[in-house]
């Protein structure tokens, strides 16, 4: 591509592991791949590695674009290339595509090596914990024994957060950003929707899917379009969309009426058409389990009391599927432990999707950051 | 909170919260501009602890000073710090922009050993003066104008000395300061800068 600040054309790549890996459920994957994309070097002494953790519907493709052609670069591009606030003149960055994933890694739509099928329903649940532990063995692979840091947004940061906690003398710092430390009531209803949507649709056939030459697209469809209101702010949809019209006037039916069902329409079409269902399943349910402080009766400075890194914790003023109240929790908890600690709440329009979005004052806070690691 | 970029064109006040810091001590810095005084404190006594800036450009230029600095509103109080958790927190050239005023001192008393406040001192001659010739005081400690002015609770020596009192705060050391010096003399006449080393009294 033109673009001078740009990683470039990116080739994904496959690690297979052979080891087994036992699930925090108690379920053992005897063998898993993980599908990853690498930009920047790393540097003889082996410390310079940032991991960038995926949110819901994220992958290994972070940056760059796989060939000329295509339409859009990675999911995190504004971030992460030479010059940009994560330089990758300066550091090695890894993205990789979570266990459970579709895009590349062992998931419920890869084929299962003992079968020759698709896993389908069998693919066991994941945690974030067991992301973490996967991803440690990726780095083991790439022969990374500590991360200059570990990075996420959302889904991301918790991830981010458990390397904190699971792996304290490998994480030098830690990027929590639009996070929390557990999901709310409201957003655990939120993602049982969207499951039940994609679970009670007829051609879901119990996950198998697969086999039976059907895909569950009206409920995936409508778990996405549900996803995309609470990731936006009430402000930005009335800013982007207000009570405009498809068609300047009224028709008096149930199509396309307004803007906004445009938008919601297109955007659950196109996820329907390109993500998996089992997997948002898994996704969701991750999310929902995650609460490191539950071993700890609910004590998350307790649970953090292992920690070591260095944090940036961020979050965004109009996000309230992830608020700055939870983040505040989370840097509470590290006051608690007199763990070194920068909190940022930033001010954005953009709810939730606000982390992904090219703010001047939210990149130079983590150029800031990024340029004072070592 | 823009009052420490003032600060640090007053080295003097540096020094001398200097004097009423302990060496390794845990220091709370509310209202830490770009975090010159933590970083100073941390070079003279190696001290550790986070700064509070409500401000967007302030906050990075913190972050870029190395200031564990933690973006909040202290209007809001300090929730998220645990009671007795620093050794001193320190308010300084911030206490006349709080609208609320107790609550703030309240809370850096719950959360420090102890608490150093400086403010400009709305007694001072120069001030007295001006309102006597008809006009709000403008000066080099209170250099805005009435009308964009941050400044919504100043107050005198007399009138902080009667706040402490009234809510149960002892004063373990003022120090009242004009140009570098130090006042002994009428100093709520005679002193442009307060400093006050607080505990609770309870």
């Amino acid at each position: 591509m033109s673009e001078s600040n740009s990683v470039g054309i990116v080739k994904a790549q496959t690690a297979h592991f052979t080891e087994p890996l036992t699930l925090q459920s108690g379920a053992v994957l005897p063998q898993y791949h993980l599908a990853y994309e690498t930009y920047g070097e790393l540097n003889a002494s082996k410390s310079n590695a940032v991991l960038i953790c995926h949110a819901l519907s994220g992958n290994h493709h972070v940056a760059g674009r796989h060939t000329p052609e295509d339409k859009y670069p990675g999911w995190w591009d504004n971030l992460i290339g030479p010059g940009k606030p994560l330089d990758t003149n300066k550091f090695f960055v890894i993205g990789l595509n979570n266990l459970g994933g579709c895009h590349g890694s062992s998931g419920p739509s890869s084929v299962n090596p003992l079968t020759d099928r698709p896993y389908s329903a069998t693919f066991p649940v994941v945690t974030v914990e067991d992301w973490v532990e996967s991803q440690a063995r990726l780095l083991d692979y790439l022969g990374v024994e500590q991360l200059a840091a570990v990075i996420g947004g959302s889904l991301g940061g918790m991830q981010a957060l458990q390397w904190s906690i699971a792996y304290p003398d490998r994480v030098r710092h830690a990027f929590v950003i639009a996070s929390a430390p557990n999901l709310t009531a409201q957003n655990i209803a939120f993602n049982e929707v969207a499951r039940q949507a994609i679970i009670t649709d007829p051609e879901f056939f119990d996950g198998d899917y697969y086999n039976h030459g059907t895909l569950p697209r009206r409920g995936l469809r409508i778990a996405r379009m549900l996803g995309h209101i609470t990731y936006l702010s009430d402000d930005a949809m009335g800013e982007k969309f207000g009570r405009k019209l498809r068609h300047g006037e009224l028709k008096y039916g149930f199509d396309v009426e307004f803007e906004m069902e445009s938008y919601l329409r297109y955007q659950g079409d196109k996820f329907a058409g390109e993500f998996d269902a089992n997997t948002y399943l898994r996704m969701t349910r991750a999310l929902d389990y995650f609460d490191p402080a539950k071993a700890y009766d609910g004590n998350l400075s307790q649970a953090l009391s292992r920690a070591k890194a260095k944090f940036m914790v961020i979050s965004f003023t109009t996000d309230w599927r992830f608020s700055p109240a939870r983040s505040r929790e989370i840097v509470q908890a590290l006051l608690d432990n007199a763990l070194p600690v920068k909190y940022a709440e930033v001010t954005s329009a953009h709810g939730h999707d606000a982390f992904l979005m090219p703010d001047p004052h939210y990149h130079n806070v983590m150029r800031a950051y990024l340029e004072q690691i070592k | 909170m823009m009052m420490n970029t003032e600060i640090a064109n007053i080295r003097p006040d540096f020094a001398l919260i200097t004097n009423w810091v302990r060496t390794d001590s845990k220091v709370l810095d509310l209202g830490c501009g770009d975090g010159g005084l933590l970083t100073y404190l941390h070079d003279t006594l190696k001290t550790t602890g986070y700064g509070i800036e409500k401000d967007d450009a302030n906050w990075l230029e913190a972050l870029k000073n190395g200031v564990d600095v933690i973006q909040m509103n202290l209007e809001e109080g300090l929730s998220g710090f645990e009671d007795q958790s620093f050794d001193t927190v320190i308010l300084s050239q911030t206490l006349q922009a709080m609208h609320n005023t107790e609550t703030i001192v309240r809370e850096m008393l719950r959360v420090g050993r102890e608490a150093i406040v400086t403010f400009p001192n709305f007694g001072y001659w120069r001030n007295r003066l001006q309102i006597t010739l008809g006009s709000m005081p403008v000066s080099k400690s209170l250099p805005y104008q009435w009308f964009d002015t941050p400044n919504v609770h100043l107050c005198t020596i007399h009138d902080f000395d009667q706040f402490c009192r009234d809510h149960h705060i002892q004063v373990i050391e003022r120090k009242v300061i004009t140009g570098g010096q130090d006042v002994h003399v009428l100093p709520n006449l005679m002193g442009n800068l307060a400093m006050y080393r607080l505990k609770s009294a309870n």
